[in-house]
């Protein structure tokens, strides 16, 4: 039994480690700090793993591979985790880190389903409360397995971002729910013996769960992606969690209750910076309801200014403060380099930059973070909505580089605008707004932009990149004194 | 609506495109020009053919090398008042018009309310008159609004008069030889001219307070660095149109008094009350007779009258006491370069309204309300006045209901009171159902359970706080952590049945790349992020 203890006692300290490393991770000061912790923990729980599966293989040889089996096997999987998962995390770009976290979510999902299955297989002796969690991981596993495929695809743009509606979808979920439920207690009323049926119903409910997780999340707008990635986190938390109960592993309820509630109120956080209810956006078909996508589906209204790249490099150089707020076109245009280096210009000319990022600009929440950190872009004048929004009455410029509805004065403004009551960054206040866009089209909500019409905005049509290096190369060179 | 006469046919590469001429300016003393190289470069640009009056520039010290160089033409005057569109900025008298053909265009100031008699001799050449002074004051039009520019640069110089004229520095200064006051400034009306006035005044260094009788200019006052003189008896209410109402008797009275004691306290006193071309008496001789010796007044409104009784409009004078009122009406012909480069700026922009095909072709649109409202004469006949400017925009903001504070008040606390109450309903629903549901579990499952709902509240806690720029890197780390559904898997690859062995062999295998992606691209992300040095 001691080894059986020690063990244990390490997935405690793992678990400690895991809170302590997210606790870190929610502070700028001490998020690198956080992200080792998170390393070492989980180095300290595959370690016991290890040596305990390991363990049971040289105690049990009656029931299990020979130990050199297990151990080869153990081997073969960490070297695949290490092939695969390394490189993708050395080469990915900043600006798809949205997918490749969607990607991620699917890999937990699908474990999880794999793993629950094996459950029922291995370990069920007709104890119910272990069938019943069986079931439940099962079906978040595949919810979550297929919902981050759905995800990965609309983010990739491999797939339609717009929300696909079915006929009496809410009724279909609830149906769904209906059916597993059912299909929960016969498995359950099935008792120990009948493994064949019992494996049926248990891939039946893997099955409801994927069509769930694919139909729900496709239900969702694009708009809402940021939410839904940060959601499908969490569920990835539940199932591991769910797969804890099933195994009787303390450190995978630790980790998996963690990780499902610190997803869900960071979804939760996301919603309210978009003044989105939280339930609508798990429900799916933003801008479905029949009024919404009148409104939006305008085209240009009222007349609007142009700027050339010489007109901006003149007024930029006139401005005292200048305030910059990015959006998901830039990182689409990979235009956060050029924007370091017109940051650093400007700043050297003694002109004073900063930058304000909306809570939920990009595609994921932080998104622009980290790109303008990728870039070098010092984080002390990256500003949060709140920190910035009172400023713009005293900004000279401000460069709108691929934002849209975060900008949106309808917000505020227009009631019947579907993005209404969304708090948004009053660029509008500031002398002048340059909006960088590669067109009059609408932004993700498919909503028109008063702000491009007032009448102190001009905008610069164009590729923000190219602008943005156009302007960058317009500056004339500082002389030194 | 009369069909305008010099409108695009359509047919871009057939139409020649238009000559625009830029005379030299004929009234005494004026030193603008109705277009800089800067501008002519951008009416070039737009298609016209420019002919610039040789010398026109001159006093605006814009050379004519320099329009040549922009894409003019130099010609004589003839040519130039002979153009198909004619920009100016003053109204040019008989002499020049006599010089300008039938159906052409004349884009300059024209002072319409009060100059019927011009309007209809306009009409009678048959040339299309367009007065900028007459541009509609809508949002759109602001950019053309040449009344804004001339407003800007006189109050700016004003502040220049005041100091040339004032005997002692602006800024207050301590020195080794002692300490100077700051200049006490009191500007009265804030429109344009005003805000412009106390924001140069109070950069130089003066201590500046200022009055509107429309309270709402007050925040606007104070962004530029003034004090809003509190006179709330004397204010009006909220004006609809944004132009200044006339006063009460009992409100006249107050304001009299204020200005009084203000200016008896100042060392420079602008005023800028000119409500539609009148000049509002605010400054009597009294006043002035108060007034400290070597004090200043810029009377802005010298044009309409003057706001001072005493001020002689054109002149500088100095009354007994010492009190000097500068009554210039040419203020902006004193600052010619950057009003000129203002005014032909606001050209352009009209330009670019009138032409939009880019073609050089200028296209009347009388449907648009800033063409028709500036076009006082076309095709023979007088088009003055315009019809009233519908304010589309402006009607959804009256309508919002102005609610009583405290109803409001009362309405958000029943609203907390209310989210409260379900909340706990629903807190003690939950809590009921959960002991119900561990009273009926096997023990095993309570002690998981316990962890479980620990661990649930522990996260919450942890992740509340979370700084929004850390959002990404932390999913990445989150989502490697819930790569910990590894361990099971692990334990079950020993397993025996074939099945279950390739199963969680995959498992472990794509749980693992979840694992090292997950950490490494956070700690990648994470080492990004860098303070400045």
């Amino acid at each position: 039994m001691t080894t059986i203890g020690l063990i244990q006692g390490l997935y405690i300290v793992a678990g400690v480690m895991f809170i302590l490393s997210l606790a870190g991770l929610s502070k700028q000061a001490t998020a690198r700090s956080g992200n080792l912790i998170g390393i070492i923990g989980m180095g300290l729980a595959l370690s016991a793993t290890v040596w305990y599966s390991i363990y049971l293989s040289a105690e049990f040889p009656a029931d299990r591979q020979p130990v050199w089996l297990t151990a080869l096997l153990i081997l073969v999987v960490l070297g695949i985790g290490l092939s695969v998962g390394a490189p993708i995390a050395r080469k990915v770009e900043m600006t798809q880190m949205p997918e490749l976290i969607a990607a991620f979510h699917s890999f937990v999902g699908m474990a999880a389903v794999l793993v629950g299955i094996n459950s029922y297989l291995a370990e069920s002796s007709g104890d119910s409360v272990h069938t019943v969690e069986v079931a439940l991981g099962v079906l978040i596993g595949a919810y979550t397995f297929t919902g981050s495929v759905v995800a990965y695809l609309k983010l990739s743009a491999k797939m339609k971002s717009s929300p696909l509606v079915l006929p009496g979808r809410n009724l279909l979920n609830m149906g769904a729910f209906a059916v597993f439920f059912a299909l929960m207690m016969w498995l359950v009323a099935l008792g120990d013996g009948h493994h064949t049926l019992g494996l049926v119903l248990v891939l039946l409910m893997a099955v409801i769960g994927l069509a769930l997780g694919w139909h729900m999340v496709a239900a969702i707008g694009g708009g809402d992606m940021p939410v839904v990635v940060s959601m499908l986190n969490s569920y990835s938390g539940w199932a591991a969690a769910a797969a804890g109960f099933m195994l009787g592993n303390n450190l995978l309820i630790i980790t998996g209750a963690l990780v499902g509630s610190s997803g869900a109120i960071l979804s939760y956080i996301m919603c309210r910076a978009m003044n989105r209810s939280f339930i609508s956006v798990i429900l799916g078909g933003f801008g479905a309801d029949d009024s919404k996508p009148a409104a939006g589906a305008d085209g240009p209204v009222g007349d609007y200014t142009e700027i050339s790249v010489e007109g901006a490099v003149e007024a930029l150089l006139s401005a005292k403060s200048v305030v910059i707020t990015p959006g998901y076109g830039m990182a689409v245009a990979k235009a956060q380099y050029p924007v370091a280096e017109l940051t650093h210009r400007l700043r050297s000319r003694g002109i004073k930059v900063r930058f304000g990022v909306h809570p939920v600009a990009g595609r994921l929440p932080g998104h622009m973070n980290v790109l303008l950190a990728e870039a070098k872009v010092p984080y002390d004048i990256v500003l949060e909505m709140d920190e910035i929004n009172d400023d713009f009455t005293g900004t000279d410029v401000v460069l709108v580089i691929g934002a849209n509805d975060t900008v949106n004065p309808a917000a505020n403004d227009d009631p019947s605008s579907p993005i209404a009551g969304m708090p948004v960054l009053e660029v509008w206040h500031a002398q002048h707004v340059i909006v960088f866009k590669r067109s009059m089209a609408t932004g993700y909500a498919g909503v028109q932009n008063p702000l491009f019409f007032k009448e102190n905005t001009d905008m610069l049509f164009g590729d923000a990149k190219t602008q943005v290096e156009a302007i960058v190369a317009g500056l004339p060179a500082l002389q030194k004194a | 609506m009369s069909e305008p006469s010099v409108q695009s046919t359509g047919v871009d590469d057939v139409v020649a495109p238009m000559t625009l001429g830029i005379p030299a300016e004929t009234k005494r003393g004026e030193r603008l020009v109705a277009a800089s190289p800067k501008t002519v470069a951008q009416l070039v640009a737009l298609g016209y053919t420019v002919i610039v009056q040789k010398g026109a520039g001159t006093e605006a010290t814009f050379a004519d090398a320099e329009y040549v160089a922009a894409g003019a033409k130099i010609s004589d005057a003839k040519t130039a008042w002979g153009a198909d569109i004619v920009t100016a900025v003053n109204a040019p008298g008989s002499a020049q018009l006599n010089k300008m053909r039938k159906a052409s265009v004349l884009i300059s100031m024209m002072s319409a309310p009060s100059s019927p008699d011009y309007i209809a001799d306009l009409a009678k050449r048959g040339i299309t008159g367009m007065a900028l002074d007459a541009v509609p004051r809508i949002s759109r039009a602001q950019s053309m609004d040449v009344l804004s520019t001339m407003s800007n640069v006189s109050g700016y110089r004003a502040v220049i008069e005041a100091a040339e004229n004032f005997g002692g520095m602006f800024t207050g200064q301590m020195t080794a030889a002692g300490k100077t006051p700051p200049a006490n400034v009191f500007v009265i009306g804030a429109g344009v001219a005003g805000l412009s006035a106390l924001g140069t005044a109070a950069s130089l260094g003066a201590e500046v307070r200022a009055f509107d009788v429309r309270p709402e200019v007050g925040e606007q006052i104070e962004s530029m660095g003034a004090t809003f003189v509190q006179a709330a008896a004397a204010q009006q209410e909220v004006s609809s149109d944004g132009y200044a109402k006339a006063l009460s008797e009992e409100q006249e009275k107050l304001t009299a008094v204020m200005y009084a004691e203000e200016s008896a306290k100042a060392d420079v006193v602008i005023t800028t009350a000119l409500v539609r071309g009148k000049a509002v008496r605010t400054i009597s001789a009294e006043m002035v007779a108060a007034m400290k010796p070597g004090s200043v007044i810029i009377d802005l409104a010298a044009i309409g009258g003057g706001n001072c009784e005493l001020t002689v409009p054109g002149e500088r004078i100095v009354t007994d006491n010492g009190v000097v009122i500068v009554g210039y009406t040419d203020l902006t012909s004193r600052m010619p370069q950057h009003t000129s480069q203002l005014f032909g700026t606001n050209i352009v922009n009209v330009m670019k309204l009138l032409t939009p095909g880019k073609n050089g072709v200028a296209a009347l649109n009388f449907q648009d309300e800033v063409v028709r409202g500036m076009t006082v004469a076309h095709d023979g006949e007088v088009m003055w006045p315009p019809p009233p400017v519908k304010v589309s925009a402006a009607a959804p903001a009256v309508e919002v209901a102005v609610m009583d504070p405290e109803e409001k008040a009362r309405l958000a606390a029943e609203a907390a009171t209310k989210k409260a109450n379900r909340r706990l309903i629903t807190s003690t629903v939950a809590a009921v159902l959960v002991v119900l549901a561990v009273a009926t579990s096997p023990f095993s499952f309570v002690s998981y359970f316990t962890i479980f709902a620990l661990s649930v509240v522990v996260g919450y806690y942890v992740i509340s706080g979370v700084s929004h720029s850390l959002h990404t890197p932390l999913m990445a780390q989150t989502n490697a952590i819930s790569g910990i559904i590894l361990v099971g898997a692990l334990l079950q690859l020993g397993s025996t049945d074939i099945a279950v062995l390739v199963m969680s062999f995959i498992a472990a295998s794509i749980a693992s790349i979840n694992i090292f992606g997950g950490f490494l691209v956070s700690y990648r992300m994470l080492s990004m992020f860098q303070k400045e040095a």
